[in-house]
């Protein structure tokens, strides 16, 4: 079946309900409305107000109340309006929810699920375009995933409720539509922890997820056509754990690395993955790793703004181009 | 400022005698465990941060007195009585403060960050006020499964200036949870006195607005503490949402055992203690017709026996193996087979 990212979400967010009846959906206007994006709609109806519940505008509330539920045994899947404002429950997420099983000396878990949309691309200007995951890359206790598919906000949205530890789910919401893909019938679900390999290549690799996978592919046939580079493509989808196997085996591979990312270059999650293949791969290094990011400043709103801060399809061919020159 | 509430009970049926030597059992315990635990920080056989709540051990016997198991539980950093009373073995309670493996957190965190789901008390955070919402959210769930059990958030008047209060409280009131505010308003916030943390006297008033009652009780007087407590509990347990009980008290040490407090005026110390709720316990005790004096002398044997053994296992423990630092931070990743 054809499915948008947002009907993906929708529909695992549908058959996890249908499957447990401990997991609930809670967070601003997720009931009648369907939440600001529609990832919650046709839930009130089907589960009711009880599992489907509308809260004020209250984050600390949501994600503090959804670990109190979840210590007794509840899967809550609690969504951030928008992922800027995740920073409101900042503390309950990184140390009433990261630090729970560590201080009970490991005889208690936190099963939530955060749903963060995020992402720029859509006008969103400074507080509506955020890709704050490098906040909770950062943090034990925590895991991060942020697909880049449909099959993937499916499979992941779904292997994250079934976690027993928190997930901050980062939904682009720039894909929510854009992104639109044949879906297999039934369950199914995508491991957390797993990059995937989207184009094999032997000149270069393009390690990114996310908001610039698609960006990256489109970057990888125009140099393909236009410079007969060969480049491999690896989307991360998991940023926490990050799969180290997969990203020293690309590098290993063609020994040049490009990561790509919409959030800011400086403490990106780029940064760390950079570090990963200098400490480990280091001899087969036929170029230094590059990152191309955001730019470090604002997501500012004019769209010539907008276009110099983001990277794109051109960005990412010129850093392909120069790198593959070195 | 309201008038307080709790008539002292003046005819309880015969099943309360046991109870009335039990309260006054739980408050000398958790006195003179703390006393314990303030001398071995002096000896620095007990480190890190170690808030006493003594001059406050009223409020913690007389709110979880009339609780059950499966209610949760969110103490502040001040209620380690709230882990005796609610059956934490004091062995485990004393090496959780020395660090030890035995520990509730096995050494991860210090003081009373170590909860015991178990006995339904939740480990808070160092983050005042956080715990709030948490306890909210164990509420939900109570209401959601139909069950009859409750969820109470000890805070600080302090605390009680953090936007997840007020965040925790509002929700509580739209849903009408099962949820039980308690505030330990001992007038200061480490040094900040009442007057610089709000513009009214009382806490409770602030519940109105949130749509259920507050309730303002001397948090010294142990029976008034238990008997508006009784009530309230009652009624929350019986669906009728939320309230808020605000028991006014004193702690009589420094906000931490390294605070010499000597922002406090000596003589609201003294008149503070004079006020001291087990002597004010006893004068009862001894009105019911208890011979006070065998009674007095039964129970400091009793508690220094449980106090002396509770250091004498935290002693013998183990401290934690180094490599036990990168354990207990995830559970199993894969789900229990649903319930359906
Ligand atoms: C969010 C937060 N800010 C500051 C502190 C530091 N701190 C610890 S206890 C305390 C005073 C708390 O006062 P209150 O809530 O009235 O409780 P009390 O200590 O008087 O029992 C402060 C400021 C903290 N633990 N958490």
């Amino acid at each position: 079946m054809e499915l948008t990212y947002i009907k993906a979400i929708n529909s695992a967010l549908h058959e996890e309900m249908q499957r447990d009846e401990n997991v609930f959906v809670m967070g601003e206007d997720v009931g009648e409305l369907g939440g600001a994006f529609k990832a919650t709609e046709g839930l009130l109806e089907a589960f009711g107000e009880e599992r489907v519940i509308d809260t004020p505008i209250s984050e600390a509330l949501i994600i503090g109340a959804g670990i109190g539920a979840a210590v007794l045994g509840m899967r809550p899947v609690l969504e951030m309006q928008f992922a800027d404002f995740i920073s409101c429950a900042f503390d309950q997420i990184v140390n009433s929810a990261a630090t729970l099983r560590y201080r009970h000396g490991g005889r208690a878990q936190c099963p939530i699920v955060v749903r963060a949309p995020s992402g720029a691309g859509i006008h969103g200007a400074l507080f509506h375009s955020q890709n704050p995951e490098a906040w909770f890359t950062r943090v034990p206790g925590l895991k991060v995933v942020a697909p880049a598919t449909a099959y993937d906000a499916k499979g992941l949205l779904k292997s994250a409720i079934r976690d027993n530890n928190p997930v901050i789910y980062f939904e682009h919401k720039r894909l929510y539509r854009s992104v639109k893909e044949n879906l297999p019938e039934g369950d199914f679900t995508v491991p957390i922890g797993v990059a995937e390999l989207r184009k094999e290549g032997a000149d270069l690799s393009v390690i990114t997820y996310g908001g610039t996978l698609a960006p990256a592919l489109d970057a990888a046939k125009i140099v393909e056509k236009e410079d007969r580079l060969s480049v491999e493509v690896l989307d991360l989808r998991t940023l926490l754990p990050l799969d180290r196997e997969a990203i020293l085996a690309t590098a290993r591979k063609t020994g040049k690395v490009l990561i790509v990312h919409e959030d800011r270059l400086t403490g990106g999650i780029g940064g760390e993955v950079a570090a990963i293949i200098c400490e480990h791969a280091f001899e087969y290094l036929d170029a230094p790793v590059r990152r191309l990011a955001a730019l470090d400043t604002h997501t500012a709103f004019s769209p010539p703004l907008e276009e110099v801060i983001l990277p794109n399809t051109n960005k990412i061919v010129d850093a392909i181009r120069n790198l593959a020159a070195y | 400022m309201a008038q307080p509430e709790g008539a002292r009970v003046a005819t309880e049926p015969a099943a309360r005698v046991e109870q009335e030597l039990q309260l006054y059992y739980w408050m000398k315990l958790i006195r003179a465990f703390e006393e314990r635990v303030s001398r071995l920080h002096r000896q620095n056989k007990i480190f890190g941060g170690v808030y006493s709540g003594a001059g406050q051990e009223a409020i913690v016997a007389g709110v979880c007195a009339p609780l059950r198991d499966g209610d949760f539980v969110a103490p502040l950093h001040r209620d380690l009585g709230v882990f005796l009373v609610r059956g934490v073995d004091p062995g485990r309670l004393m090496a959780q403060l020395m660090g030890k493996e035995t520990g509730l957190s096995r050494g991860k965190d210090s003081f009373l960050h170590g909860g015991d789901l178990e006995r339904g008390i939740f480990g808070s955070t160092s983050m005042l006020g956080s715990s709030l919402p948490i306890a909210v959210g164990a509420a939900l769930k109570f209401k959601m499964k139909r069950e009859k059990n409750i969820a109470v958030a000890f805070f600080g008047e302090g605390a009680s200036s953090r936007g997840d209060v007020h965040e925790a409280m509002n929700f509580a009131g739209v849903q009408k949870l099962p949820v039980l505010f308690v505030c330990e308003n001992n007038r200061y916030a480490y040094s900040t006195p009442l007057e610089k943390q709000m513009a009214i006297e009382d806490v409770a008033d602030r519940a109105e607005a949130y749509g259920f009652r507050g309730h303002v009780v001397s948090g010294n007087d142990l029976l008034a503490v238990l008997e508006v407590t009784e009530r309230v509990v009652a009624k929350i347990r019986n669906g009728e949402g939320p309230a808020l009980i605000e028991c006014k008290t004193y702690r009589y040490r420094g906000h931490s055992e390294h605070d010499a407090a000597l922002y406090r005026d000596q003589e609201e110390l003294i008149e503070w203690q004079s006020r001291d709720p087990i002597p004010g316990y006893e004068l009862f005790l001894e009105k019911k017709g208890h011979d006070l004096k065998r009674v007095r002398e039964q129970i400091d044997e009793r508690t220094q026996k449980v106090v002396q053994a509770a250091v004498e296992y935290a002693e013998q423990s183990p401290f934690p193996k180094p490599e036990e630092a990168l354990e207990d931070l995830f559970a199993p990743a894969l789900a229990a087979a649903p319930k359906k």
